[in-house]
């Protein structure tokens, strides 16, 4: 056998081969957002869906992230058309619920949609505990690095983004953001 | 028909009403947004891609390009949003050089090999 040039061959082969390994490793879908860490971008958007009370805030009433300044604020990207928007849709509702009264503030954005279709689909899913706000031309979904719905960001009482969530959230995830955030802004 | 005609007027006169300075303004634009890769599609740009999502962010291009923003400054403020994936073509720097450079070793050490083999089999016999 000719080691010299089997040993050419496995310098050339073997790191190709580490590298496409590394690269099955990775999930292609999950792509890093680089805002956790960073301010959040200001907003300022009208409430189409006022919500139930104690967290109800009145249609066409406008929502600063200012505004807002001192409390968590949980950020959810959502619209009529997407399905998996319904499967956080009570666990977010209630969640927020238990948060009345706190430092907590629950705002969903209707993303590429009518509010006319998000208030028919609230009705349907037997309503929506927090306000919704109207986001025309998708302009604060692309401040936030939109990729699709439902997306949800964490921001702490400073307004930087603690944590953005692709996909549906579980109460669990809720729950351990707004519950560290708030204790990091109590200290 | 009337409608039809009335589409057709009304396009020609947008046409007629562009300025060379909107004409210049959808070339950068377009020019930006073929760099952008669209959030919702499988390697297109934002510029090639129909879906909302890209129209809308066409439309950011837009609008940063006629504040008087460089086409780099448009692009880092994507970045910034989306991270380096957003870029269709990565910038040729750290790990992202491998891009670039592995095409480039892969083709010289196949023709490093195809040389050796040539020469190897069009060498004559020695007599012994």
């Amino acid at each position: 056998m000719n080691w010299k040039r089997a040993t050419f061959a496995a310098l050339g082969v073997v790191p190709l081969i580490f590298l496409f390994g590394y690269g099955l490793t990775r999930d292609p879908k999950d792509i890093p957002s680089p805002l956790p860490g960073h301010d959040a971008t200001p907003f300022s958007l009208a409430v189409f869906a006022p919500g139930q009370p104690p967290l109800n805030r009145s249609a066409g009433d406008t929502v600063r992230l200012a505004d807002l300044k001192g409390q968590v604020v949980v950020l959810n990207f959502w619209a009529s058309w997407c399905l998996s928007c319904r499967d956080e849709h009570q666990i977010l509702s209630e969640t927020a619920k238990d948060y009345a009264g706190k430092p907590v503030h629950f705002v969903g954005v209707l993303y590429n949609d009518e509010p006319d279709n998000g208030l028919k689909w609230i009705e349907q899913m037997g309503g929506q505990s927090y306000p919704s706000v109207d986001d025309p031309g998708a302009r604060t979904a692309i401040n936030y690095g939109l990729y699709g719905v439902p997306e949800t960001y964490f921001l702490d009482a400073t307004g930087r983004i603690a944590y953005k969530a692709t996909g549906p959230v579980n109460e669990r995830v809720i729950r351990h953001f707004v519950d560290s955030l708030m204790a990091a802004a109590a200290k | 028909m009337k409608i039809a005609l009335l589409t057709l007027f009304m396009a020609m006169l947008g046409a007629a009403q562009q300025t060379p300075a909107d004409s210049l303004l959808e070339a950068r634009t377009a020019e930006v947004a073929a760099q952008l890769r669209c959030p919702v599609c499988q390697g297109l740009s934002i510029q090639e891609s129909p879906s909302e999502l890209s129209q809308q962010m066409r439309a950011v291009v837009k609008d940063q390009l006629r504040a008087g923003k460089t086409p780099d400054e448009v692009k880092a403020y994507f970045v910034s949003k989306y991270g380096e994936w957003i870029l269709l073509e990565p910038k040729a720097k750290g790990f992202n050089l491998l891009v670039y450079a592995l095409p480039v070793l892969l083709v010289a050490g196949g023709l490093g090999v195809i040389v050796i083999a040539v020469r190897k089999w069009t060498q004559t016999p020695t007599a012994t």
